[in-house]
């Protein structure tokens, strides 16, 4: 999995690289391509029938396409998969759906350990803050603790649960109802144990509270780390329980998280949420098109443009801006950058989120403490540059490196990182120039 | 109960898609590319990493002479082999008592519920077992693991909710030590690999265990889910390199899940398997065979 994003560019461009100006791609070409995104596709845990279905959908969009001038091959290629993903995802969509007689009930549903109960107290808490008054209530009668378990999250959501211990879940569900009518809560909120898709006893439970308590919606939790399995998973509880739709957790983790398209899918819900942390206020709306890009591994950059502008001051951005339009973004201006990144919080997140950066590329190196030190040594390099040598980094031949590395008990190596990384972000930056888009750190 | 007999038949559910994969791999009659694409594809559906699915294709091209498919279960067998001969150099998962066994992994792939059964089969087998409730971060974690404690009987040190973590480790190694306790087992909180913060945390429970209890066995288990896909290599990785991995245990292998990526654990990590689960009641955990798991993905 090492070097996702590069590794699917790199590739793209090496099948292109035959490419002359002929004008159209090739059947042969884009065959090669093909195999390439069939192959990130299964990196990104998309499952492989999901994964041959698209790729042959998008094989027949870019066959005979002309190349466009303003873009490679390997752009086009990538832009057709991600606008292809992004329509399978589906639209944003993170409505509840209210039933016109209340209380609405949610049902959650899902594997085991998929974060069912923690994704409960979210949701109450996001209910709560919307004006609504939700009631959980405890229907994981299996798992030790559980209930207890709720109890807690409910309390750190300020929202009541209800719950009588261990008993008939059917008839908890029933009973949460008759107690959320009687004392006016709107939305109950129903948690059930984590069951396999296979175990018919428990999964005709999830059927007769179903149909005891007749949900508006049966959300199912679906673990982002989750393989090829995800189809038979999403597949056996939308045969049975009819699913309105999906959430996604843990997807503040580093997978690629391709288990949410074989899940669409073969369920052709909508994913209402994704979670992303421990916290209870952790939940946001599911965001297809930043989806796609991670599942290609390139990077969420809208997320981290969102994340960074709730930190960083408009002035900075200004700054930045301006600096960027005169082309004038200089070394100082990205020893500047480090410390904005710092403001905005654990590096690891930042890293994770930016395209080349993210994944494989820290895979193995222990990232947030590792990459506060090279952060680091990074500014001990620019720190030891002439003036001159930060505003026009070209000046750096072989001797002036190696006078910069002994100064800040550095490597060439490192150096020349540095710079890459640099240009990168350069690059980067004339991609959002003229958009209406703001820059990532600003 | 037989070696994997639960294992076996859970595994045989999904034979018939798993056949129905492989399949298409032999209705390409001959060896060339486009099968071992198929080959490589079928091996990803496993969920074996797909790197090292890749390597496996590549060293079955060099075994294998071009040509037609004319045995099929030579190729099979080639392929099992293969894989066998790539994995048998992790070792075997060995304890010496007195031992501490350390859980961890991501959130909800079982380390409670794998503490819970082992904590039955080390007494099954006639040992002392002290349980750690070192989880102090989840609500009623610790509740959870008490009612272990309870199913079979056996000790439990714990703290209250959002006590330090190392704290309990501490307390409970001078609890063992002064019992004689043979085996130790900590659970820790689920975390992503990707929070720093919270290795940090885990390394220095890891620290307490070493200082304070160096004459016994220190045993450091991460717990894989086999449901989940290719980030299962991300995770071994990040957790090797913060603490040191001694073993895997292979959780819900009583689904639909294969959890062929425990192969390349075995092969590039070179961390040994060592138990899996396959329920959530009590006797559900089986120790690892190598060749009856490989045999069980095809
Ligand atoms: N079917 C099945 N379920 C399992 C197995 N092992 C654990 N579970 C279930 O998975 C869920 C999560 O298990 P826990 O033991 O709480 O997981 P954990 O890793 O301790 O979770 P956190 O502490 O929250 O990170 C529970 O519902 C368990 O019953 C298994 O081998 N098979
Ligand atoms: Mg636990």
């Amino acid at each position: 999995m090492a070097n996702v994003f590069s590794g699917l560019s790199e590739k793209l461009n090496h099948v292109f690289t035959k490419l002359t100006k002929r004008g159209t791609l090739t059947e042969l070409e884009i065959k090669q391509a093909m195999r390439e995104i069939r192959i990130a596709l299964l990196e990104a845990d998309v499952n492989l029938l999901v994964a041959k279905d698209f790729v042959n959908k998008v094989s027949e969009k870019a066959l005979g396409q002309a190349v466009l001038k303003s873009l490679s091959p390997t752009q086009q290629v990538i832009k057709i998969v991600s606008e292809e993903l992004t329509e399978l995802m589906g639209s944003t969509n993170s409505k509840l759906l209210v039933s016109s007689e209340l209380p609405t009930v949610i049902m959650m549903c899902g594997l085991q350990g998929a974060g069912k109960t923690t994704l409960s107290g979210k949701l109450a808490l996001h209910l709560k803050k919307s004006g609504k008054k939700p009631l959980l209530c405890a229907c994981d009668i299996y798992r030790p603790a559980a209930i207890n378990q709720l109890k807690v999250v409910g309390s750190q959501a300020g929202v009541e649960v209800y719950e009588e211990g261990v008993k008939n879940p059917v008839t908890i569900a029933k009973n949460a109802v008759k107690y959320a009518k009687q004392y006016g809560f709107d939305t109950v909120i129903v948690d059930t144990a984590g069951r396999l898709h296979i175990d018919e006893e428990l999964m005709q439970e999830l059927i007769d509270i179903s149909s005891e308590v007749k949900p508006t919606e049966i959300l199912l939790t679906v673990d982002s780390m989750t393989g090829q399995d995800a189809v038979n998973v999403a597949k056996s509880f939308n045969e049975k329980l009819e699913i309105t739709g999906c959430v996604l957790t843990k997807l503040d983790g580093d997978t690629r998280g391709g288990a949410c398209l074989s899940v669409k899918a073969v369920t052709g819900k909508p994913i209402k949420f994704a979670s992303v942390g421990e916290k209870l206020q952790d939940l946001e709306p599911f965001y297809p098109d930043r989806m796609a890009k991670r599942i290609l591994g390139m990077g969420d950059v809208l997320s981290l443009i969102e994340k960074a502008q709730e930190v960083v001051t408009e002035e900075d951005a200004r700054k930045l801006e301006k600096k960027m339009k005169e082309n004038s973004f200089t070394l100082e201006d990205f020893l500047e950058q480090f410390e904005m990144v710092k403001k905005m919080g654990g590096v690891g997140d930042i890293m994770n989120m930016l395209p080349g950066m993210g994944m494989g590329k820290l895979k193995g190196v222990k990232v947030g403490e590792v990459d506060e030190k090279r952060i680091e040594r990074q500014k001990a390099i620019i720190c030891s540059m002439t003036k001159k040598e930060r505003r026009d980094p070209s000046l750096l031949n072989y001797s002036r490196k190696n006078r910069i590395a002994s100064g800040s008990g550095t490597t060439v190596q490192e150096i020349n990182q540095l710079l890459k990384q640099f240009d990168q972000t350069k690059q980067l930056m004339k991609q959002f120039k003229g958009g209406k888009k703001r820059l990532p750190f600003m | 109960m037989g070696f994997f007999s639960k294992l076996a038949s859970s595994l045989k559910k999904t034979k018939d898609k798993i056949a129905d994969t492989f399949s298409r791999v032999f209705s390409i009659d001959r060896i060339g590319e486009e099968f071992y694409d198929e080959l490589l594809d079928a091996l990803v559906s496993s969920d074996l990493s797909v790197n090292f699915a890749m390597e496996i294709v590549d060293e079955l091209r060099e075994t294998m002479i071009e040509g037609s498919v004319k045995d099929k279960d030579f190729v099979v067998q080639t392929l099992k082999d293969t894989l066998i001969e790539k994995c048998s150099d992790a070792g075997e998962f060995e304890v010496e008592y007195p031992t501490v066994i350390m859980m961890v992994g991501v959130n909800g792939v079982g380390k409670t519920t794998t503490i819970g059964k082992l904590a039955n089969y080390y007494k099954q087998k006639g040992k002392t077992v002290t349980l750690c409730a070192a989880d102090t971060f989840r609500a009623a974690a610790s509740d959870q693991l008490t009612e272990w404690a309870n199913r079979s009987d056996v000790r439990i040190i714990k703290h209250s909710e959002g006590a330090d973590p190392s704290a309990v480790v501490f307390d409970a190694i001078t609890s063992a030590k002064a019992k004689g306790t043979d085996v130790l087992i900590i659970d820790t909180a689920g975390r992503l690999h990707v929070k720093s913060n919270l290795m940090e945390e885990l390394k220095k429970m890891s620290r307490v265990v070493e200082r304070e209890y160096p004459e016994a066995q220190f045993l450091k288990l991460i717990v894989l889910d086999a449901t989940t896909g290719q980030n299962a290599s991300s995770q071994v990785e990040t957790f090797d390199n913060a603490i040191g991995l001694d073993g895997v245990v292979l959780t819900k292998l009583d689904g639909t899940a294969k959890g062929g990526f425990v192969l390349s654990m075995l092969s590039e990590n070179c961390v040994p398997v060592a138990y899996v689960g396959v329920g959530e009641k009590l006797g559900d955990l089986e120790e690892f065979n190598l060749e009856e798991f490989v045999d069980g993905l095809f």
